[in-house]
């Protein structure tokens, strides 16, 4: 799928990923030229498949995890079968209290892919601290739905 | 009615990268599998057949004669492999190489949905309801694909992977790994299963891929007073489907109880290292295989 501003006749550049939890996904396109944006607006079946594919619209932000497609696909896992880390030390990025909490609930067998991303989302940018604020950002940014 | 504006295959300024990144998964495979020597797929056409059991005790035997064994569990939505090899589902240990597979005592490395998913439980995907059809192919070829790019399966003589019946997985891996060494096929004596395995056969040879040998299972049941083999099917489908394929047919199975309760208790090792005639007869269908796929 290629998004064209017809007035300037440019291919539109893919821009940013939002995912408001409601088992959709919007990617939204500029115009390199005149810069207008345009929102694609994929409904829960068609983010299911590209979510199926392994792929990302738009392009990967943080690199494969190790059984990416099965810890995010499978619905009954088996909670203790994947590494989760310990709540307590949550790594170099400083977690708060809360964002702690909130980490918590993420089911374990998925909680060290998941920490792993918030962490590495926060050093791209700088951040010295993980809230439940930048949580939400990184989820909107990088497509974590339900994470 | 052309468009007053420029149609898809017009437009390249900027290429979308999905095609891509689905490359560079499989790619990671191939990155993977560069340190095994051979992928063998286990198959048959028709379920019910003993084709997990057959790739265990082949694992097994060949495991026993010192190669490098690993073994992959793609029946994902009937998984059966650690229990046939008793492996208890644990925590599976990851390292930056990726996951690091649970072993049977034997030293085949093995990996499987059933460590992934509760016990008695179905395997199911998140997904709105009622349409999983449309994407459950593309989740069960990734899912297959993370079994083979993310297990730390390290150096291997031979990675067996049990298929599933039918013949859509075997596309799907042939697609992942395409110097795949050939396929073992397995099959019962009946005419019913001649007809579905040779279908599955039929895909082999169109693909161009070699019939390493075929494997009759449930080939008669042997009377434990004078020794003699009593049929269990009529029929006789390992020779037939060998003559028409050209295959080596690497030996027949006879029923044997000691071995379903072997299987069903993970002890094939032990019931292998025995002195029946049966376990004689896998182990020489290992030896078969392994001079036909020319491991050291």
């Amino acid at each position: 799928m290629k998004f064209l501003c017809v007035d300037c006749d440019r291919q539109m550049a893919f821009d940013e990923r939002a995912v408001p939890g409601d088992g959709t996904m919007a990617a939204v396109f500029r115009c390199p030229a005149c810069g207008r944006r345009t929102a694609m607006l994929a409904n829960p079946m068609e983010t299911q498949l590209v979510s199926s594919l392994g792929v990302k619209v738009g392009g990967r932000t943080v690199p494969n995890e190790n059984f990416e497609g099965i810890r995010a696909g499978v619905a009954e896992a088996r909670d203790e079968a994947l590494s989760a880390p310990p709540l307590t030390n949550p790594g170099p990025v400083r977690w708060s209290v809360d964002a702690v909490e909130r980490l918590g609930h993420v089911p374990s067998f998925v909680r060290g892919m998941v920490k792993k991303i918030y962490n590495e989302y926060a050093r791209e940018r700088g951040i010295e601290e993980m809230t439940p604020a930048i949580m939400d950002r990184a989820r909107s940014d990088l497509g974590l739905e339900g994470m | 009615m052309s468009p007053e504006f420029r149609t898809y295959h017009e437009v390249d300024e900027v290429r979308s990268d999905l095609p891509d990144q689905i490359a560079a998964g499989d790619e990671r495979v191939s990155v993977r599998l560069a340190s095994v020597a051979r992928v063998i797929a286990v198959m048959s056409g028709k379920g019910g057949v003993g084709k997990s059991l057959l790739s265990a005790l082949l694992a097994t035997a060949l495991a026993r004669r010192g190669d490098r064994v690993g073994l992959v569990d793609a029946d994902l939505n009937g998984p059966s492999l650690p229990r046939l090899l008793g492996v208890a589902p644990g925590l599976l240990a990851e390292s930056r190489d990726g996951f690091a597979p649970p072993s049977s005592r034997a030293g085949v490395r093995l990996m499987s949905m059933a460590f992934l998913v509760e016990p008695d439980r179905a395997l199911t995907w998140r997904e709105p309801a009622d349409a999983g059809f449309v994407w459950r192919g593309a989740q069960e070829r990734g899912a297959l694909r993370e079994f083979l790019s993310d297990v730390a399966w390290g150096e291997l003589d031979v990675l067996l992977v049990d298929l599933p019946p039918g013949t859509q997985r075997l596309a799907e891996l042939h697609a992942l790994v395409p110097g795949l060494a050939g396929i073992v096929a397995v099959t019962i004596p009946s005419a019913a299963s001649r007809d579905a395995v040779a279908r599955s056969l039929d895909l082999v040879r169109r693909r161009g891929l070699p019939i390493m040998g075929i494997v009759e299972n449930l080939a008669g049941v042997r009377c434990g007073a004078c020794g003699a083999l009593a049929p269990l099917h009529a029929g006789d489908a390992g020779s037939e489907l060998a003559g028409r394929f050209r295959a080596p047919l690497l030996g027949r199975l006879p029923f044997n109880a000691a071995l379903g309760a072997a299987a069903d208790e993970g002890r094939l090792e032990a019931w292998l290292s025995g002195r029946e005639s049966a376990a004689e007869g896998v182990r020489k269908m290992a030896d078969a295989l392994r001079a036909g796929a020319g491991t050291p």
